[in-house]
């Protein structure tokens, strides 16, 4: 059995536990040569039974934990597990180049494709490179400039999703990343290829939906997809950031939850307690999700793709409508 | 069920604290406290002579000061909000529902149909900012996505009088989803070669600035309405850093070159329907 290898979340305390047990028992059986293999054997048993206990009954706010994992993998980190090429294409051709949000050509078992994706640093410094995954209007603009070349040379599109949302600045407001999110929103519904978008990890509001119009909407086991932060709603209607776990709850930002509500196409497992325990598993999870819901869309006539595109998003939104009407 | 309700003290005082003044003649300026006659300043389209401040004004009198009178035919008004999430937190949504539909007679924060300006038929939709903040919700959504399809379908200029605080947090991603839908409906009205105007009120914020209303062919702002993505106090929080003067204001998009123009409410209709005249294309006619 795995035992925990990354820094472990707090919930996860009782198995690194009963792990740290294990280790002294069977440190204790070498050093005096007794027999433990039954209390080995039971041991291993509780472990198990913790992690499934822990593991099938998480919270919303424990996974939202588990995604901001420092260990967490990223689009780059996949990227280098399920294709076999990547060519980063940089630039929005206007202002600069954005390196929370990067993009360019990806092979994927054997498929020619335009990946983008939103990428957060693993250390402080390529935090600050990459501004936390937090994009401006240029990863907006490069975004759409690299869509258009796919839409022009017959590429299909995969999004990789993973942002606490658009950066919140001086800079990204006077270049209007209000309308680079929203033209990119516009221009998706009309390209004229196929688009998966995946959540990997934080799907941030705005941010996330500025890549996020596509004809399959995939999300990871315990990523979120959300409006708002639960931090800024339980800000908002708590006034209290500290009720971000009632938030988390309230928002049903959850995999489970946007699947239920229909707001999700599919929910692409991963290892257990997460991706950052085993990034192979994770990758390997995601390629076949990606590449099984790819071969489909590209059998479809490319019309009725965009009719579907369409009306897809067009019937998100539940009211009541009285008869009666004008 | 209580046959005496109990009166309500606490909006009464706030009220009489404000005002200062006799109710129903006269109001005092928000902006400069010019103390000004109700009916000339109904006449005056709920704009300060003085100042020039705009005051906050509901969906129904916006249309009774931009369209051709009588030309009004309200659609849609069947639509009610639901609380899909059930969302439980430090509010009830339910609760939060009941009390604006009471306070404002509407059964969310969009009117919409079909009206006249000059003339010019075009489809409409008015963002009520005294319903929840204008919050975008499904209905809000649903509402203004089924004006740009009305445009589409009757080959009409489709106008939204934006004003929102951002997203409708009670109904989680069925809020950010209005976004992907009204700039879809958006795609299908410009590809007929239609015209589209956004009217930027005070405040158009977030969700709503990510979507519908920065897509419009021409974008048209009252004068000093706030208007932005991120909110000023978490950008602040976030930069620590500090924010330009005037910053999110409409004369600093303007400035930035984000807007077209900023128009005072006495001159919108004059205006978009000039506008309209030259967006015409082959589509468009007086009628």
């Amino acid at each position: 059995m795995e035992k925990i290898k990354v820094q472990p979340l707090e919930f996860e305390k009782p198995i690194v536990e009963l792990e740290k047990m294990l280790d002294e028992l069977e440190a204790h059986s070498k050093e005096h040569a007794v027999d433990i293999t039954d209390e080995v054997a039971q041991l291993h048993q509780r472990i198990r039974e913790t992690k499934q206990e822990i593991y099938s009954n998480l919270t919303p706010w424990q996974r939202v934990q588990i995604v901001r994992h420092p260990r967490r993998p990223f689009a780059l980190d996949y990227l280098k597990l399920i294709a076999t090429d990547f060519t980063e294409l940089s630039g929005d051709r206007l202002f600069g180049n954005d390196r929370a949000l990067i993009g360019g050509f990806a092979t994927i078992n054997d498929i020619k494709c335009l990946v983008l994706g939103q990428q957060k640093g693993r250390d402080t410094k390529e935090n600050l490179m990459r501004n936390f995954g937090c994009a401006h209007p240029e990863g907006y603009r490069k975004a759409l400039r690299l869509m258009r070349l796919a839409d022009k040379f017959k590429l299909p599109i995969i999004c990789l999703i993973d942002t606490p949302g658009a950066y919140p600045g001086v800079a990204s407001e006077q270049r209007h990343v209000a309308e680079a999110i929203a033209v990119n929103i516009r221009e998706m519904f009309q390209l004229q290829v196929p688009i998966i978008a995946v959540v990997l990890g934080e799907g941030g509001s705005g941010g996330a939906l500025g890549i996020g119009i596509a004809d399959k909407v995939l999300i990871l086991e315990n990523a979120y997809y959300s409006v708002i932060s639960p931090e800024g709603c339980a800000a908002i209607l708590w006034k209290d950031a500290k009720m971000a776990p009632q938030a988390a709850a309230a928002l049903k930002m959850t995999s489970p939850d946007l699947k239920e509500l229909g707001l999700v196409d599919d929910v692409i497992p991963e290892p257990p307690g997460g991706a950052h325990h085993d990034w192979e598993q994770a990758a390997e999870s995601l390629k076949s999700a990606i590449v099984r819901h790819l071969e489909k869309l590209q059998k479809t006539d490319i019309e009725k793709l965009l009719d579907q595109r369409y009306d897809k998003f067009r019937a998100f939104g539940v009211f009541e409508e009285e008869e009666a009407a004008v | 069920m209580a046959v005496f309700t109990k009166p309500d003290f606490k909006s009464s005082t706030v009220k009489s604290k404000k005002k200062e003044i006799p109710e129903g003649l006269w109001t005092k300026c928000e902006s400069c406290g010019e103390v000004l006659f109700n009916k000339e300043l109904q006449d005056n389209q709920m704009v300060c002579k003085v100042c020039g401040h705009h005051f906050n004004i509901g969906g129904h009198d916006r249309l009774r000061f931009l369209l051709d009178p009588e030309s009004f035919e309200e659609h849609d008004t069947n639509l009610i909000p639901v609380d899909v999430l059930k969302f439980t937190g430090a509010t009830s949504y339910v609760d939060r529902l009941k009390t604006y539909q009471k306070k404002t007679g509407l059964n969310d924060a969009v009117v919409s149909g079909l009206g006249k300006i000059e003339g010019q038929a075009v489809s409409v939709a008015v963002m009520d900012f005294n319903f929840l903040a204008a919050t975008m919700g499904s209905v809000v959504g649903e509402k203004i996505a089924r004006a740009i399809e009305r445009g589409t379908k009757k080959k009409i200029p489709v106008i939204v009088i934006c004003a929102s605080g951002g997203a409708r947090m009670h109904e989680g991603m069925f809020s950010l989803m209005q976004m992907a839908k009204t700039s879809g409906a958006l795609a299908r009205h410009a590809k007929k070669g239609l015209p589209y105007i956004a009217v930027l009120t005070n405040p158009t914020m977030a969700g709503v600035m990510a979507s519908f209303a920065t897509l419009g062919d021409l974008i048209i702002a009252e004068p000093k309405a706030m208007i932005g993505f991120a909110g000023a106090r978490v950008i602040k929080g976030t930069t620590q850093a500090d924010l330009p003067k005037g910053f999110q204001t409409a004369e600093f998009l303007l400035d930035h070159g984000l807007i077209d123009m900023i128009v005072p409410r006495q001159q919108m209709r004059s205006t978009l329907a000039k506008t309209l005249g030259y967006l015409g294309g082959r589509h468009t006619h007086k009628s």
